[in-house]
């Protein structure tokens, strides 16, 4: 299927290069620049930015939209183009704001378990849907999208209808030794922002780690070749229900952050358009990078949020830039990191 | 006495109306070659989906070692000891060389996903055995020059044999290739044919599907010829270039011909 083929291309240059090169020099390379990351998002913008609760609102939003779509790099890793990330961000909201309206739970034991319920559902679903490939599996997945949110317009009392679950309470505060370092009031979003930061970091590295495991491999083969996986003993349906339901926990963890962080949640919270989002930052960003998802949701957020200044023209501007790079950086933004360093090594040679 | 170690029973694959293999049964002998072979469509790839497990078939079955495979998912079959190639060149493209021999060490995985995911110490100690493993069999295939290429840059005969890599790190018993030496010139199916009794020689049982002649002739311990699905003769290469059957159903029968 042409559309197979394309996201191999598109993951190949990476691999390849890490396939290669598996140096030290390599790995301390990554290592260096996320701990540079690490640094960036968690002292240098609070410093910076910290007294404006607009922009630490808009990164809050890009850090956990990041965390949901790096579950949609993952799939992509199995080879599946998966629109079914805002169900399953709507599934983890709604499982957050009934466990905590109705049972009073803490919502830091509301966060794994919605997760947990997340997969938990991807798992069923996935188990007949991944059969799927190309753009079946693309245009079940956004039908899924589109049917969990008219389960939860319809949910009746559970997820209350058209009107949403309001009044969802704040997370409880974060003390240590009876100190409180993190107090989640509506007057100021850095504790969420601080939340989403450790979210998206945790994200990366557990990504990160999964990738460069043996999991990773086999996830992979998966994606290059399901027929030969099986013949040398993989049981394909076991790993890609797995990939399946990883992603779905990310994708239930972001619903419920948003959920407490918003304190509501309606059936409109994830519609297909964010399903497509999620699916948009990775490709902005580059399939083959596990920052890619990163990249393109924190370009695509924050590139929103400027292009507030001329109002009528905002999703117009925004639509040529996606198509701008679209046709200029096919393989993502980060593959600008790749072309610079191939010419440097040109140079060299 | 030599051992049987698969049995095909009377296997049969209905696709609507068409009959692709109808009631075909023989024997595979430890340690042996055995070829398959047939004009076109004669049902021989079907033949080995159906011992392989990627196909169910309508009636019959496989027993390999004394027990049924027939019903197995075919990743149990190859966890058994039943592993097939593919007739396209078929590895993961985007791996090196030796990624791909690694990757298919996964039946000898003895970590959890778990430990695979956080690399316990067995996990690591997998890894190790892995490569080294993959290394060896990759310079056995002569591969070793080419293990860090990626795949798909490779040229032909080498990915056939990489192929053949791959399907060895899954440790077979029984090994199913479907057409080794397809597209490939004289001195490449040499080297092909080596190569395969070199498998043999590791106590590798080996089931091929072929149509090179010579190669068959060569190669196997004992033949099996399909035509409409039916299996017409069976037999050493002697025997089989002798017989009337084989002859008539390869190059047609002389008073068909006309002007006879």
């Amino acid at each position: 299927m042409g559309l197979d083929r394309h996201e191999t291309a598109r993951h190949s240059a990476a691999e390849g290069a890490v396939a290669i090169g598996q140096t030290d020099q390599l790995a301390s390379g990554r290592k260096l620049r996320f701990a540079a990351f690490a640094l960036i998002m968690f002292l240098v913008i609070p410093i910076l930015l910290g007294r404006s609760p607009y922009f630490i609102t808009v990164l809050t939003n890009g850090a956990v939209l990041s965390f949901i779509s790096m579950g949609v790099w993952i799939t992509f890793s199995i080879g599946r183009m998966n629109l079914a990330q805002g169900a399953f961000a709507l599934v983890g909201g709604y499982a957050a704001a009934i466990l905590s309206t109705r049972y009073g739970i803490s919502f830091w034991l509301c966060l794994p378990v919605s997760g947990l319920v997340s997969a938990a559902l991807g798992a069923i679903i996935g188990w007949p849907v991944l059969r799927l490939k190309g753009v079946y599996f693309a245009m079940t997945t956004l039908s899924l999208t589109e049917a969990i949110r008219l389960l939860a317009l319809n949910g009746g009392d559970i997820t209350k209808g058209a009107t949403g679950i309001v009044n969802i309470p704040r997370p409880g505060p974060i003390s240590i030794f009876g100190i409180t370092i993190l107090r989640f009031d509506g007057a100021n979003p850095l504790p969420y922002y601080f939340l989403a930061c450790t979210l998206l970091v945790l994200g990366i590295l557990g990504v990160w780690r999964l990738s460069a495991s043996r999991l990773g491999w086999v996830f992979r083969s998966l994606r290059q070749n399901e027929d030969l996986a099986t013949s040398i003993g993989i049981n394909v349906a076991k790993y890609r229900v797995m990939a399946f339901a990883i992603c779905c926990f990310m994708g239930g963890i972001g619903g419920a952050f948003f959920a407490a962080f918003h304190q509501n949640i309606y059936p409109a919270t994830y519609t297909i358009a964010d399903s497509v989002n999620f699916m948009l930052y990775c490709f902005l960003g580059g399939l083959a990078y596990i920052f890619g998802p990163a990249v393109g949701a924190f370009l695509l957020v924050i590139s929103f949020e400027l292009l507030h200044a001329v109002q009528d023209y905002q999703t117009l501007i925004y639509g040529l830039l996606m198509i701008a790079c679209m046709l200029w950086l096919p393989n993502g933004i980060l593959s600008l990191g790749r072309i610079h360093f191939r010419q440097r090594k040109n140079l060299v040679s | 006495m030599t051992l049987a170690i698969l049995e095909v029973q009377g296997i049969t694959k209905r696709f609507g109306g068409l009959t692709a293999v109808n009631d075909v049964s023989f024997v595979v002998e430890k340690e042996a070659i055995l070829s398959v072979i047939g004009p076109n469509g004669a049902g021989k790839s079907t033949l080995f989906k159906l011992i392989s497990s990627f196909l169910p078939p309508t009636f019959g079955q496989v027993s390999y070692e004394g027990h049924r495979i027939t019903g197995l998912s075919p990743h149990e079959v190859a966890r058994r000891g039943v592993v097939r190639t593919f007739q396209e060149t078929s590895i993961f493209k985007e791996m090196t060389a030796l990624q791909n021999v690694v990757v298919a060490h996964h039946l000898r995985c003895r970590a959890s996903s778990f430990g695979l995911y956080f690399s316990s110490a067995t996990a690591r100690a997998d890894e190790e055995r892995f490569r080294k493993s993959a290394t060896e069999i990759l310079v056995y295939l002569g591969l070793g020059p080419v293990k860090n290429a990626l795949a798909r840059n490779l040229p032909h005969g080498h990915l056939r044999a990489l192929g053949i890599a791959v399907a060895m790190a899954a440790e077979p018993k029984v090994l199913l290739l479907d057409e080794p030496f397809a597209g490939m010139n004289i001195e490449e199916t040499e080297a092909a044919v080596k190569l395969v009794r070199g498998v043999r020689e590791r106590g590798v049982t080996v089931i091929l599907v072929e149509h090179d002649m010579s190669a068959v002739m060569r190669i196997s311990d004992r033949i099996v010829v399909l035509n409409f699905g039916i299996k017409i003769a069976e037999g050493t290469p002697a025997e089989i270039q002798k017989n009337e059957a084989v002859i008539e159903a390869y190059l047609g029968r002389a008073d068909d011909e006309l002007g006879h």
